[in-house]
């Protein structure tokens, strides 16, 4: 371990009461499942130093449908999604991304939530909750309100969560047409993506791109030209002008737009229109 | 602060966020749990926390609390994984064996070897070419096992 541990510190409440009032009171970094914690105290892009542990909450945890709206509980582990015979019939392409994720040790650890306050660009659950037009809902000691997911970030690693509220539930209306999604690494486990999308062939089409901008990004431009009719090769155009992927440790830039691209044509010949 | 640890009630003091790796290795002496990259890709550390499989660099103590932790001392050292593991010479530096045998630990008899590969996703080897880590979970779960047989988990082109 490269950091000292001596200064930082972690409340354990155990209750989602409990914990909102020690949100309300000082600035605290949830931990869940804590796979990107240590990662980021080590290489210095976390300095933070007083957590809160939120895996004791009850509250945070579940899957259930409410009136006809797919509700998965923001400290729901991957596994537990996975596994899930609802999500498994209502959101396939969520088993899709949450399968690829990690190994088996970052799937029984990792959780939804966690997934969207690390807010990485190339998070993998991030294109799946895009596409199916999540709303995520966010709770402090004062209120709950409710945020569509594409309105959530607001820049690289930025969002509109504030310090005193959690991500305690992620809803998910029903997806109408077929679902999509890809995952394009270095290999098939522990790899942090290079690309991911997921995508619904409806006649409204829906596409969402991770890793080809600051943040995860729908397509709307994409998926307008689409739903006027346009060829595959003219949305292949709209999709170029819309993304704007960068050069970094894991791509090029040039790498990331030919395979938006590839991906984009895959999803179309892949899926049976509507 | 209490846990399970394989199996007997123990207090152990240590700081709430040093890792739960650290805490086995430095705090209870079971030096078996081995640190790969201590970042969560490895699967090295790999223990059991209520039956779960985690990578002990990334678990604060605190959430421990508690909890059953097993680890690899846990198994007793004349496991079935354990022997096969050597007669088949599936440790060679043996820095992934132990986070090997805790996965291996968690398959079920009849689990496939496609289902064994799955499971090792998150567990890296340098060593073995993983084709001895296979034989020796197939062997230890009383199967025979024919490598040619194992399917590409690439990805598909993109």
């Amino acid at each position: 371990m490269r950091t000292a541990i001596s200064p930082l510190s972690i409340a354990t409440p155990r209750t989602l009461h409990d914990a909102l009032a020690m949100l309300r009171d000082e600035p605290l970094v949830p931990i869940a499942g804590a796979t990107d914690v240590y990662v980021g105290l080590n290489f210095g892009t976390l300095t933070a130093q007083r957590f809160i542990d939120i895996t004791r909450l009850d509250e945070l945890r579940g899957i259930a449908v409410q009136d006809d709206t797919l509700v998965i509980g923001a400290g729901t582990p991957y596994t537990t999604i996975m596994h899930s015979p609802i999500v498994q019939k209502r959101l396939p392409m969520l088993v899709q991304a949450a399968s690829q994720i990690g190994g088996v040790q970052i799937q029984n650890r990792g959780t939804l939530g966690g997934n969207i306050a690390n807010g990485s660009p190339a998070g993998d659950s991030l294109p799946v909750l895009a596409v199916a037009d999540a709303v995520l809902v966010l709770r402090s000691a004062a209120r709950e309100r409710r945020v569509s997911f594409t309105n959530f970030y607001t820049g690289y690693r930025a969002s509109v969560l504030r310090p005193d509220e959690l991500i305690v539930a992620v809803e998910i209306p029903r997806v109408e047409g077929a679902q999509w999604f890809r995952k394009v690494g270095t290999r098939a486990a522990q790899a942090i993506s290079k690309l991911v999308m997921a995508a619904v062939r409806a006649p409204s089409p829906r596409i969402a791109l991770g890793s080809v901008a600051a943040t995860t990004i729908r397509l709307s431009k994409t998926e307008a030209a689409l739903a006027a009719g346009a060829s595959i090769d003219d949305a292949v155009n709209v999709l170029e002008a819309e993304i704007a992927p960068i050069d970094d440790i894991r791509s090029s830039a040039d790498y990331r737009r030919q395979v938006a691209s590839n991906l984009l044509r895959r999803f179309w010949a892949d899926s049976t229109p509507p | 602060m209490r846990f399970t640890l394989n199996g007997s009630s123990v207090n152990v003091a240590a700081h709430p966020m040093k890792r739960l790796l650290d805490v086995l290795r430095e705090e209870c002496g079971l030096t078996g749990t081995k640190e790969g990259c201590g970042e969560g890709e490895c699967g090295a550390c790999t223990v059991l926390v209520d039956d779960v499989l985690v990578v002990s660099c990334l678990v604060p103590f605190a959430q421990v609390e508690g909890a059953a932790v097993t680890t690899i001392e846990g198994l007793g050292g004349n496991h079935a994984l354990q022997h096969h593991f050597m007669n088949e010479a599936g440790a060679q530096c043996g820095i992934c064996t132990p986070g090997m045998i805790m996965v291996a630990s968690t398959l079920p008899p009849d689990a496939s070897l496609e289902e064994v590969r799955v499971a090792l996703a998150g567990n890296l080897c340098r060593c073995t070419g993983y084709e001895a880590i296979y034989r020796a979970i197939q062997k230890a779960k009383g199967r025979d096992v024919i490598l040619s047989d194992a399917t590409d988990l690439h990805l598909p082109d993109a």
